[in-house]
């Protein structure tokens, strides 16, 4: 009896440290590796997880296109499709978005009524800015976008925000983008609170969702290279770095929430605001996936 | 009648060829589409667009609807680096504009 | 209402769609707006407005490049070229566009042939560029494919 009791013990003791472990592995995992759960406070190299994360986005995408070099990525469709391609080269020749930029820079120049001016927002214009954003700003423990930096500049400065995609501040984006061309992305996560946003944007990045219930890894990750009807379906790596994009079908220029909006209308799903925390968290995930690639907005597209 | 039209102009001299390009702001409606409340956005677009190079008239562009959004348009003629040419445009509203390119 | 100099003006501005500016602009060296043509919607109408019923014969020496498929109808780039001697205009017409004359470039003594402009394509249809060079006119086309669109579109 009493070594029955004892194997008994022994057995639920062993089953018990191995739930345990695995209850723990299972932990550690999720920690590393939750697109589905907010983590909690405990002492994660939160940089050293998504760096890893961008590694094998990246990689994903290298690998599945051989023939593009990794810098090339930040063109998008036109990275892997030689027929648009050139029709896009023909319409770099002079771009539609330069009056966009011509007309950004006088707009940025203008200064506010009490005699300050974006130069005091953004000092580092003329050497670029575009690649620093969207950051997270610890004090409102929020992602803010190059378009919501430009907003807080001007009630900052007692001036009424622009509205979101209104063609002042698109353009302002724009030539704030064109200043920038050639610096790289190389956004890091460096606290618990920008993880979260990177986990909230990661999270909805894989989620499907609407009618058609598609995830934006779905295209821009399984089916990326083929085709949706007549469209090649460009890679998820790359998106936002020539944002904003002046779109032919727009005629003008618009910011990735523009496009955001438009994708989640295209799988019937109910679009979220422009600028919401939501698209706000998601556009930080994605230039986090684009670090090592070159700011080259604004850009023209189909 | 006001000189709203922008008209961003660049222009190269290869050879004693000028070739010039340009990108003129307009919206270039056709008067076929209907704007979110269903009514018809009326026609408003280009009509001429002229090179004046030492006084005379070296290229004219007569357009109509079926040109993109911001009309792009590339043509040469033959000058030479330092010169002067004016460009103008005119839309079905008479609005115009103008702008002189200097060839690099 | 009392026919004042302005009133007179304005009506007159809004009687006609285009007018010769011939303050600020040049004498004109070539043809007015052709209204007509630009207004036609069928391709058989805006040739016969803008050339009569003038034979027009296909020819090898102009050059049409266009995109096989277009990527997107809005904006569809266009470059025409010619070597054929003399040519003062090239003409470019959409068949299948609601208004199939598109743009009409017209060259002096000191200009070449060539051309580039973006152009809408409503749907998928033949692109058309006439040369008239010495009175005569030539042409040649091609098939431009314009699609539906899954997400991009």
């Amino acid at each position: 009896m009493r070594s029955k009791a004892k194997a008994l013990t022994i057995s639920l003791a062993i089953i018990s440290s191995i739930s345990l472990q695995s209850v723990l592995a299972n932990e550690t995992w999720k920690k590393q590796n939750s697109h589905s759960r907010v983590a909690k406070t405990d002492n994660l190299n939160y940089s050293q997880i998504v760096n890893e994360d961008v590694t094998r986005f990246q990689n994903f995408f290298v690998k599945k296109f051989p023939n593009v070099e990794f810098e090339e990525f930040n063109n998008g469709v036109y990275a892997i499709d030689s027929e648009s391609r050139e029709q896009w080269i023909e319409m770099e020749d002079f771009p539609p978005y330069e009056l966009a930029v011509d007309e950004g820079k006088i707009l940025f120049e203008q200064k506010f009524d009490n005699g300050k001016s974006y130069a005091d927002c953004f000092p580092d214009f003329k050497k670029g800015v575009r690649q620093n954003y969207p950051r997270f700003d610890q004090k409102t423990n929020q992602v803010v976008t190059l378009e919501l930096a430009i907003n807080q500049c001007r009630e900052a400065n007692n001036t009424a925000p622009l509205a979101y995609e209104s063609e002042e501040i698109t353009s302002i984006s724009g030539y704030l983008a064109f200043l920038s061309r050639g610096n790289k992305f190389n956004l890091q996560v460096n606290s618990i609170n920008a993880y979260n946003a990177y986990l909230a944007g990661k999270r909805f990045y894989y989620s499907k969702r609407g009618q058609l219930n598609f995830a934006c890894s779905d295209c821009h990750i399984k089916i990326t290279g083929t085709k949706l009807r007549a469209d090649t379906v460009s890679p998820g790596l790359g998106h936002p770095t020539g944002m904003p994009v002046y779109r032919s079908k727009w005629g003008e220029l618009g910011s990735i929430g523009r496009r955001y909006q438009e994708c989640n209308k295209n799988v019937r799903a109910v679009p979220f605001d422009l600028q919401s925390e939501v698209y706000r968290n998601l556009e930080y995930f994605q230039t986090i996936m684009s670090n090592g690639l070159e700011v080259n907005g604004p850009s023209s597209r189909k | 009648m006001s000189k709203s039209i922008k008209i961003k102009v660049k222009a190269r001299e290869k050879n004693g060829i000028v070739q010039a390009k340009l990108l003129v702001k307009h919206p270039m409606e056709s008067g076929l589409r209907k704007d979110k409340n269903g009514e018809t956005i009326p026609i408003h677009h280009l009509t001429q667009l002229y090179a004046e190079y030492q006084g005379n008239t070296v290229f004219q562009a007569d357009f109509g609807p079926g040109v993109a959004k911001d009309p792009f348009l590339a043509f040469a003629f033959k000058g030479k680096s330092g010169d002067e040419f004016l460009v103008k445009a005119v839309d079905t509203k008479q609005q115009t504009g103008e702008v002189k390119a200097v060839v690099k | 209402m009392k026919l004042t100099r302005r009133n007179f003006i304005v009506d007159l501005l809004k009687g006609s769609s285009f007018i010769a500016l011939a303050t600020s602009f040049p004498t004109m060296a070539f043809a007015k707006w052709n209204e007509k043509a630009f207004k036609a919607k069928q391709l058989k109408q805006a040739l016969e407005s803008k050339y009569g019923k003038q034979q027009i014969v296909d020819s090898g020496d102009i050059l049409l490049k266009a995109p096989t498929i277009a990527e997107n109808g809005a904006v569809v780039p266009i470059r025409v070229s010619t070597n054929i001697a003399n040519t003062n205009n090239i003409s470019l017409f959409v068949k299948d566009n609601p208004t199939p004359l598109i743009a009409s470039l017209n060259f002096g003594e000191t200009s070449i042939p060539e051309i580039q402009i973006r152009i809408r394509m409503a749907k998928t249809s033949e692109v058309i560029a006439i040369v008239e060079a010495d009175g005569k006119l030539y042409q040649t086309k091609q098939l431009v494919k314009v699609t539906i669109g899954g997400c991009g579109g």
